[in-house]
């Protein structure tokens, strides 16, 4: 039952990082076919007169966490699944769990750190 | 008693590779495996370098300076091509888990029809939006080059 939970919890991540990612994608690697938030003329979406510009945006911001969570359940529960499907034994088991949620839960923390002050410092601009 | 006729159950990443007569969708599998991979390891540097926003433009730019160049953008369009695959397999996996892409139950009637002709073509079709996209995408890379 419980992976079965945590399996639907895959699917609905790949949802929400289609839709996300879907737009980070296009914002960033599309901007010569679709032009969207890169107020920046003639500059890439890289550059820092686009970056302020989208990081000031609370809708960036949230966008960004979202994603953050969704990609990261998604990418290390898969990684999860890759190894468990070698059969390890049960304590390697238990310790690549371990590192994944740890590892997982701190890629979080620093992700959503630097969505809010990038937000804060592009707001002060 | 399970007798294993040939290759047991356990190939491990080898299986990957080359398990058996599997169609077409079982080597999407595998790229959907080593997609998802490359680009989960992508994630987690990107995340590292995109941190650098948070202490001002001088540092984004130093950051930023670190993974410039032809051979960066090579990557990255690697990862976009991973990215593409990757999403619009995803779809069809979805769809397939859900049971709305594998056809109606119908009685097996000479010549026989199988999910996969329901299957196949939903797969090519992804394949080809994955092209339209890797395109689309690779104008914008040219772009920087």
């Amino acid at each position: 039952m419980r992976e079965q939970r945590l399996w639907t919890w895959h699917m609905a991540a790949g949802v929400v990082i289609l839709v996300f990612l879907g737009l980070h994608m296009t914002v960033m690697h599309l901007e010569s076919v679709i032009r969207v938030f890169n107020p920046a003329e003639g500059r890439l979406p890289v550059d820092w007169a686009n970056v302020a510009a989208r990081t000031k945006r609370a809708f960036f911001m949230v966008t960004y966490v979202v994603l953050l969570g969704a990609a990261l359940y998604h990418g290390l529960y898969g990684l999860r699944n890759i190894i468990a499907e070698l059969n390890p034994g049960a304590g390697i088991k238990k310790a690549v769990n371990m590192v994944l949620l740890f590892g997982g839960t701190g890629l979080f923390v620093l992700g959503t750190w630097a969505a809010w002050a990038s937000f804060q410092l592009a707001r002060s601009l | 008693m399970v007798e294993y006729k040939g290759r047991t159950n356990r190939l491990g990443v080898w299986g990957w590779l080359g398990g058996g007569r599997w169609g077409v969708e079982r080597y999407l599998y595998t790229l959907h495996r080593l997609t998802g991979l490359g680009i989960l390891t992508y994630f987690v540097l990107h995340i590292f370098v995109t941190t650098s926003r948070a202490f001002g433009q001088d540092a984004w730019e130093v950051s930023l300076g670190r993974v410039t160049g032809p051979i960066f953008t090579a990557g990255e369009f690697l990862v976009f091509t991973a990215f593409a695959f990757h999403a619009v397999n995803g779809v069809r996996l979805f769809l397939i888990e859900l049971g709305w892409a594998v056809g109606k139950p119908i009685e097996p009637v000479y010549p026989y029809r199988t999910s996969v002709d329901v299957q196949r073509p939903l797969a090519i079709a992804v394949m080809i939006l994955a092209a339209i996209v890797v395109a689309l995408g690779g104008l914008d890379f040219m772009r920087r080059l």
